[in-house]
């Protein structure tokens, strides 16, 4: 173990089952267990867990919540009833993306959000820095242990592991009597959950998950998984130099809400369409894996861009990958290339999701 | 159960590790017939590289000194080289692992061969460490 790294509460279960660990967002993370496409495939067919403690979870209370998320995020938190999450952005002043978050309502005025591991001190002290009058900002990232529990059997699962409990609506959020948090969301693209538990029970509950059926997945299927799905991932597909409407996720940014920061940008970008998009390629013919940073070729050879995030797709066994591409070369059906080692192997700009049921 | 102990773990050693091979401490296998040198991945490469889902194979003809890299194996997560273990120059390619790579995976010393080297000087070849050595290397 190395000592600056940071280890996950539930690090111990992933050394019993022999998981392959390498360092991820500055923690010591499982990126496979036994192979990475059996794991990929027990989540779309059945049930996988992953640890997902290394993510952040912040808590935001005060009477002015609502007004002070709302100018911080894309989202319009304000449409969010009590027990409901949604897909939220934060961004800098020139509209480039610092983190892509889920903030759940908790309460009338308290918001619960997950954050990503890699940017848990940034967003804090962005927000800290912001931080508005009678507004309680908390980062309770090291007292969770987390796990996300995806797949078609996830509910199944659920039911044997909390018999006590229901299973709150897609995107919802629930206490459970235990002191533990379920939210009804995910990163795979299947139906599931994410479990928070206070760090010391996480082990206890990650064996109860493992023994009602799910499978151990790590870091490498939740990349194939959610790439198959089209989701960003921020420090690949998301960047303070990008904005969400060149990300192609501007159904996730409420421009009539009021104001927030970066907001002016987006508008005009929405205005005058974006000069680069964050565009989904997918190969024609087999070829060798597409990795982010493969240059991206046009029709006559010239270099257009690099991919951001690229995979073979364990579901449909072709490559895929995103790239920021100049909006002329970003329409679908596209014909281009991708790169590898000199060879470039033709693929051709499609719709996202790359995989669908 | 007690009583007999716990099943040493490394008893399938001699299974992955053919004693009539040659390897390199980068993970090859060398297999020597008169001056035609078989190359791949030993068993315990395949393990730790997992699913084998491309491989790029050399260009027949192509001359190789030791240490090159001469193919590339992929798995989901990453691309690793395949460096020739000794000077050549290729004769041949396995095209049954380019059209089906998880061959390297399920019979890493068999059908999971991966090019053919007619070498320089068959004596650079017994320099290569013996099972044993590479046993002790991987351990």
């Amino acid at each position: 173990m190395s000592s600056d790294l940071n280890h996950s509460p539930l690090e111990a279960a992933h050394v019993a089952l022999g998981a392959k660990l390498v360092s991820f967002a500055g923690w010591n993370m499982p990126v496979q267990y036994t192979s990475i496409i059996d794991e990929h495939t027990a989540v779309r067919t059945k049930c996988g867990i992953f640890d997902i403690s290394h993510m952040g979870q912040f808590i935001v209370s005060g009477p002015n919540a609502v007004a002070w998320l709302n100018g911080l995020l894309t989202n319009d938190i304000a449409k969010l009833g009590i027990g409901q999450g949604q897909y939220t952005l934060m961004l800098n002043e020139a509209g480039g993306v610092i983190d892509d978050l889920i903030a759940y309502r908790t309460g009338e005025t308290e918001f619960f959000l997950v954050v990503n591991a890699s940017m848990i001190d940034e967003d804090f002290f962005w927000m800290a820095a912001r931080q508005g009058e009678d507004i309680v900002l908390s980062n309770e990232s090291p007292l969770w242990a987390g796990m996300a529990i995806q797949g078609p059997d996830a509910a199944a699962i659920f039911a044997k592991v909390c018999p006590d409990e229901i299973l709150p609506p897609r995107n919802g959020i629930l206490k459970t009597k235990t002191g533990s948090i379920v939210c009804r969301t995910g990163y795979t693209g299947e139906d599931g959950f994410e479990f928070f538990s206070p760090a010391a029970e996480g082990i206890a509950y990650w064996d109860k998950f493992l023994a009602a059926g799910a499978k151990a997945c790590g870091l490498g299927a939740r990349d194939s998984l959610r790439l198959e799905m089209g989701y960003p991932l921020n420090g690949n597909d998301l960047s303070p130099e990008r904005t969400p409407i060149e990300a192609g996720l501007g159904f996730f940014c409420d421009l009539n809400k009021g104001d927030f920061i970066g907001r002016e940008i987006l508008v005009r970008q929405k205005e005058d369409g974006p000069a680069m998009k964050l565009t989904a390629l997918r190969y024609l013919e087999k070829g060798a894996p597409p990795r982010a940073h493969y240059p991206v070729v046009s029709g006559d050879g010239a270099v257009i861009g690099e991919l951001a995030s690229g995979v073979l797709s364990p579901s449909l066994m072709t490559g895929i990958g995103m790239a920021y591409l100049p909006a002329e070369h970003s329409k679908i059906g596209t014909q281009l290339g991708i790169e590898v080692r000199g060879k470039v192997f033709p693929a051709e700009v499609v719709k996202k999701p790359f995989y669908k049921k | 159960m007690g009583l007999m102990g716990p099943t040493k773990p490394n008893s399938t050693n001699t299974m992955s590790t053919p004693a009539d091979l040659r390897y390199a401490t980068s993970h090859e296998w060398v297999r020597l017939d008169g001056d035609i040198a078989t190359v791949g991945i030993s068993d315990h490469a395949q393990e730790e590289l997992t699913d084998v889902v491309f491989v790029e194979l050399p260009a027949v003809g192509r001359a190789v000194d030791a240490g090159d890299p001469t193919a590339v194996v992929e798995s989901v997560k990453a691309a690793s080289d395949i460096y020739a273990p000794v000077g050549g120059e290729i004769v041949e390619v396995n095209p049954d692992v380019e059209a089906d790579p998880s061959l390297v995976n399920t019979d890493p010393y068999g059908k999971g061969w991966i090019f053919k080297l007619k070498v320089k000087d068959a004596a650079h070849v017994s320099k290569l460490m013996d099972a044993a050595a590479y046993e002790a290397q991987i351990s």
